[in-house]
């Protein structure tokens, strides 16, 4: 089992392209807190995947002003058609080249299948790890995880303002 | 989230249930009324039930993905609308069984097999606590680690296995003799 990266980090920066001419750094997304999902691969064989999940979801995690980002190892073009395909609304990066590297930094890529693992990373606005979690073998960790770490981010940060 | 997805709020009289109270199994299906594998559970599920016999109580909360299943919400209304004529569980029933024929025009014509007139059907749907109750099953399932549909939870606990008969039978007898 691989170890993500833990709360309290500092989330390594990265810059992935989300379209065949534009790339996404995590730097450009401070001032809202971040949702990392690594997942193995683009396409797998279920409608009710994980980010078809997520999609459905747009309106809970928006109350956080939170934004949601999918990374796998597949390439934009792949990442294009499956978006399609699924009418996702979430940005697909691809951590394509060098292979896995993104994955890697996060500690939740997979040697043996070349593929990263299941993770998740709540990132809060300052840019810090406040939530991971690395999903066992074969689960969709579903969105209550995601939605808790996001809740406990927005209640300090307002027990925080009153201080 | 802890290693084990916990069903929040537990089962109580709010909720769909065919069944007794006091049985020792409670199955809680998490399910979309278009999603091609909550048809293929349905079946399974009856079977389940005519297994376990008394022994098993079964729930229904709505979990319907309106991106992806275009007439999942308007299935759900209606489903939930039957249930202020005593019709829940035969519309329930009726949805599944013709899923491939499901359409906002064929639900009306069902609820008419089942004797609610299309204009009662209407001003029900339109009562605010339907759109409530759906809305509060959707928040409890994502709050109870529902990733997909359909999901179940046996005694309160996420069902993690494949949703086939065996193995949703040695999961529920698991249970049963602890």
């Amino acid at each position: 089992m691989k170890t993500p990266l833990q709360a309290g980090t500092l989330a390594p920066e990265f810059s992935l392209p989300s379209t065949p001419d534009q790339k996404v750094s995590l730097s450009e997304l401070r001032g809202k807190p971040v949702v990392l999902v690594f997942y193995p691969a683009d396409w797998s064989p279920v409608c009710s995947d994980q980010l078809s999940l997520y999609n459905e979801l747009k309106t809970e995690f928006s109350e956080f002003d939170a934004q949601l980002i999918g990374i796998s190892v597949d390439g934009i073009w792949c990442h294009l058609a499956f978006s399609k395909d699924r009418k996702l609304h979430i940005p697909l990066l691809a951590d394509f080249e060098p292979k896995g590297a993104v994955a890697r930094l996060y500690g939740v890529y997979s040697e043996k299948n070349g593929e990263s693992e299941r993770a998740l990373f709540v990132i809060d606005a300052e840019g810090v790890i406040r939530w991971s979690y690395l999903s066992p073998m074969g689960i969709n960790p579903g969105a209550d995880g995601i939605l808790k770490a996001l809740e406990s981010i927005t209640k300090k940060e307002m027990s925080g303002a009153n201080v | 989230m802890s290693d084990l997805s916990v069903l929040t709020p537990a089962v109580s009289a709010r909720d769909h249930a065919q069944g007794l109270g006091d049985a020792p199994l409670t199955l809680v299906e998490y399910g979309d009324y278009q999603c091609p594998y909550c048809r293929m559970a349905y079946p399974i599920v009856k079977q389940l039930q005519k297994k376990l016999g008394k022994n098993l109580r079964f729930v229904f909360r709505n979990f319907p993905l309106t991106q992806s299943h275009p007439y999942a919400g308007i299935a759900a209304e209606v489903a939930e609308a039957s249930e202020l004529f005593g019709a829940f569980w035969p519309m329930h029933d009726m949805i599944y069984e013709r899923q491939p024929e499901l359409s906002p025009e064929s639900l009306v014509v069902w609820a008419q097999e089942l004797g609610i007139e299309e204009k009662k059907l209407e001003k029900a749907i339109e009562k605010p606590e339907i759109a409530k109750r759906i809305q509060e099953d959707r928040m409890s399932g994502i709050r109870s680690g529902v990733n997909g549909t359909p999901t179940f939870f046996i005694n309160g606990i996420r069902f993690d296995g494949s949703p086939d008969y065996k193995s949703l039978l040695e999961a529920l007898e698991e249970k049963q003799t602890i």
